[in-house]
């Protein structure tokens, strides 16, 4: 008897989300079997891949990332790099220098830089924020404002400030909004739930369910990554359909297996920087395996690994 | 497919004898239905109905068993295709490759660099556990056994990838006892290898050129009376791999498909052909999808720090959270005149609060007490951290090492302030941010004021 093939494929599908204008826009989404099962049926757009920049520049970044924005002093230049990479797909700004326990850059300060940023490039921009909700709240809410028309991605619309950024970026300026909850499909679902119920459509969402490294409590992200994607597919919850995206670089480049000088590390751990190539890659790796529709990276080598991996599973 | 106690019950005696501890035929058959008792425990099944019933109650998945002693692992055996659905029980292995291409001296740096990777990760070992032996085409039989040898000679298992029947039948001359794969069989020359195999009672590797070709190989095989199989699922590209990996390990456990239930190798040395960071990526991929053993070029600490982790991370039980062990942990060179800075022993935990406290650089001693393996809400929640809790590990553990008597608690319980002072006399209790992250800047503030 020859092999009986039992596809799983279903009659419904993860919602498309477009961020960007033009050419250079992407879709999120529209699988309708699970992660690379092309043997199975349609997955929808190609995982996407995004390359992450900071307000902070390039202080303290691994000496790849340096080398590669060599010659590149604004954020304009930065931004316009980053979204030339190869394997790139989008680029994502992220706040961190407003962080209250940080540097606690103003939100006029950085609302400089996003228009900086969303200027000089095609590629669709993805913004994340400082991490302090209360912060977010205002300052991804004028993000929205002065990206008007660019059509991006406002990440981070938590539990605590989901009203001010989405109402904002979804309602006002007609943005796309990213609601960000942590490890827990109950909590992921609630939150697009009164997100939704704020007047932000569906197909306006895209979900950050929380990520972490691998090795750092990453079973929790691989669970919530199948639950999400099994009920988004197999019960059509309507409430759980919409593409995932994960930060990846922002918590992998933080370890200490990415972050200890060979001096420092244990015997025979070798360069941080491959380290820290490898810790990027394996976590960007398993997110996507498990249902992320997108990843977003920061060194080139792990772009361009990422960006191959999918094109070969696609 | 799993039978319902009543199926079963049918085919019982009928006796409700109790000699098998149960009070009637029923009860014990339910029993058996969920797997709790074996059918063997009554002695009065008939010998039909048992060669049926365990036939029908045997996992979709077999359970093979590579190498020998100390060094003999368990692959497959899975019953569920998600972690969260059910334990994952058998871990993917690791092999690093060695070739009979390479030159003498090179196998000999590869096998040393396989040792080089070995650590202990929260109770669990790291390091290469698998040797793959790649033969090159046109290799003479003697000089292949040579390199087993070698493999064999560290005592891991080895897996022999040759489709050459000299080369197999010489190497498992000299290594059969360590009870290595012989990874050779495929649609045009199974049954050769299937005897050499079957003479050496080694588990044999199965390949193919498409999912339905190793399935027909694999029919064939069983058909020939072995069972004893790994399944290499490497085809020409990653995507086909891809396929057959989900094909083979989802056809055995969802549609319970036997031809299919068995541990499967998946290549990716092989496949990422030198690019070191797609490497990296299939390594974690195939960790996830599906590889029983994933062969890769090299084990360095680039690559298994990450997999490694991740492995630990996928096979952990979904109802009890990894824990770490309860202790004093020195963080950047402390001291007993350190500070102490206390948190629960969830692994999670653990590792977001010690990872911000190496970031601040401040010497801290990180003391761990036993909470159950939850959070700091859950446990305090649960009972299991507790003023009391944290004055009795402190005064027990820590006052006879540690001469600093300043300790920090989490700000999530900021409330346990006073009952820990008023339980602990002559120490100072200090309340740290709500997260873990906050706590860069406020150690650093902390000893630029001069108080830790
Ligand atoms: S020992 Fe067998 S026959 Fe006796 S009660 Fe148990 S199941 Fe029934």
């Amino acid at each position: 008897m020859p092999f009986n093939r039992k596809p799983q494929k279903f009659n419904t599908a993860i919602n498309v989300v477009e961020i960007g204008t033009g050419d250079k826009a992407i879709k999120l989404g529209g699988a309708s079997v699970f992660p690379f099962y092309t043997f199975d049926g349609p997955i929808g757009n190609t995982a996407k891949v995004g390359v992450e920049i900071s307000d902070m520049g390039l202080e303290g970044e691994p000496a790849g990332v340096k080398a590669y924005y060599e010659g590149c002093t604004t954020m304009a230049e930065i931004a316009k790099k980053a979204a030339e990479m190869p394997g790139a797909d989008f680029v994502s700004l992220k706040l961190e220098g407003g962080d209250p326990n940080g540097v606690n850059k103003s939100v006029e300060e950085l609302i400089a830089v996003v228009k900086e940023v969303v200027d000089a490039i095609d590629a669709p921009l993805v913004i994340q924020g400082c991490k302090n909700a209360e912060k977010d709240g205002e300052l991804l809410a004028k993000a929205a404002e002065a990206c008007q028309g660019k059509n991006v991605l406002l990440m981070s619309a938590k539990e605590e400030n989901y009203k001010a950024v989405g109402a904002a970026a979804g309602l006002a300026y007609n943005q796309k909004v990213g609601a960000e909850s942590a490890v827990d499909i109950n909590l992921a679902k609630q939150l697009n739930v009164v997100t939704t119920q704020l007047g932000v459509k569906a197909e306006s969402i895209v979900m950050n369910v929380g990520t972490a490294t691998v090795g750092y409590g990453y079973d929790y992200v691989i669970s919530t990554l199948d639950r999400i994607r099994a009920a988004a597919l197999t019960q059509a919850d309507k409430m759980l359909q919409m593409p995932i995206i994960t930060p990846v670089s922002s918590e992998t480049w933080g370890v200490k297996e990415a972050t200890a000088d060979e001096a420092d590390a244990p015997a025979g751990w070798g360069c941080v920087e491959k380290r820290g190539i490898s810790m990027e890659v394996q976590t960007a790796a398993a997110d996507l395996v498990s249902g992320s529709d997108a990843v977003i990276l920061k060194h080139p080598a792990s772009v361009a690994a990422i960006a191959k991996m999918i094109k070969e599973l696609s | 497919m799993a039978l319902t106690g009543i199926q079963i019950f049918k085919m019982s005696p009928k006796k409700n004898c109790k000699e098998c501890g149960s009070p009637t035929c029923m009860a014990f058959c339910m029993k058996v239905a969920q797997g709790a008792v074996d059918i063997s425990a009554c002695p009065h099944f008939s010998a039909d109905a048992i060669a049926q019933l365990s036939e029908a109650t045997a996992p979709p998945m077999k359970t093979i068993k590579i190498g020998a002693g100390e060094n003999e692992y368990s692959l497959g055996g899975e019953t569920v295709l998600y972690r969260h659905e059910k334990t994952f029980v058998n871990k993917t292995r690791y092999a690093a490759t060695l070739c009979s291409c390479m030159d003498d001296a090179t196998i000999d740096a590869k096998i040393e660099a396989a040792k080089v990777v070995d650590y202990e990760r929260i109770g669990e070992r790291m390091f290469t556990e698998a040797l793959f032996v790649n033969c090159a085409e046109g290799t003479d039989a003697a000089k292949y056994a040579e390199v087993a040898k070698k493999a064999a000679a560290t005592g891991r298992p080895v897996i022999l990838n040759t489709t050459c029947a000299d080369c197999a039948k010489a190497a498992l001359a000299e290594i059969k006892a360590a009870k290595p794969v012989l990874n050779a069989a495929n649609a045009a020359n199974y049954a050769e290898m299937n005897a050499i195999a079957t003479e050496a009672g080694v588990v044999l590797g199965v390949s193919g050129t498409s999912v339905d070709e190793l399935y027909d190989t694999v029919a064939a095989l069983e058909a020939a009376g072995n069972k004893n199989l790994v399944l290499d699922v490497t085809m020409d590209t990653i995507k086909a791999t891809y396929e057959a990996a989900v094909e083979v390990r989802r056809g055995a456990i969802k549609n319970n498909d036997r031809t299919f239930g068995y541990p499967s190798i998946v290549n990716v040395a092989k496949l990422a052909d030198g690019d070191v960071a797609l490497e990296q990526a299939l390594a974690a991929a195939f960790t996830m999808k599906y590889g029983s053993i994933v062969v890769v070029s090299e084990m360095d600490y680039a690559m298994a720090l990450p997999v490694f982790g991740l492995r630990q991370n996928l096979f952990t039980d979904p109802q009890k959270p990894m824990k770490v062990a309860p202790g004093i942990y020195p963080l950047n060179g402390a001291d007993e005149n350190s500070i102490c800075l206390t948190t629960v022993d969830f692994a999670l935990t653990y590792f977001l609060v010690s990872g911000e406290l190496e970031r601040s650089g401040v010497p801290v001693n990180l003391i761990i007490q036993d909470a159950g393996g939850l959070s700091v809400l859950t446990s305090w929640a649960a009972g299991k951290l507790s003023s009391t809790s944290v004055s009795d590990f402190m005064k027990a553990e820590v006052e006879p090492k540690i001469a600093n008597r300043k300790l920090i608690i989490p700000g999530k319980v900021a409330v346990l302030k006073g009952d820990i002072e008023a339980k602990l006399p002559g120490w100072e209790v200090i309340v740290a941010p709500l997260e873990a992250v906050q706590l860069v800047k406020f150690l650093k503030d902390m000893q630029a004021a001069g108080q830790c």
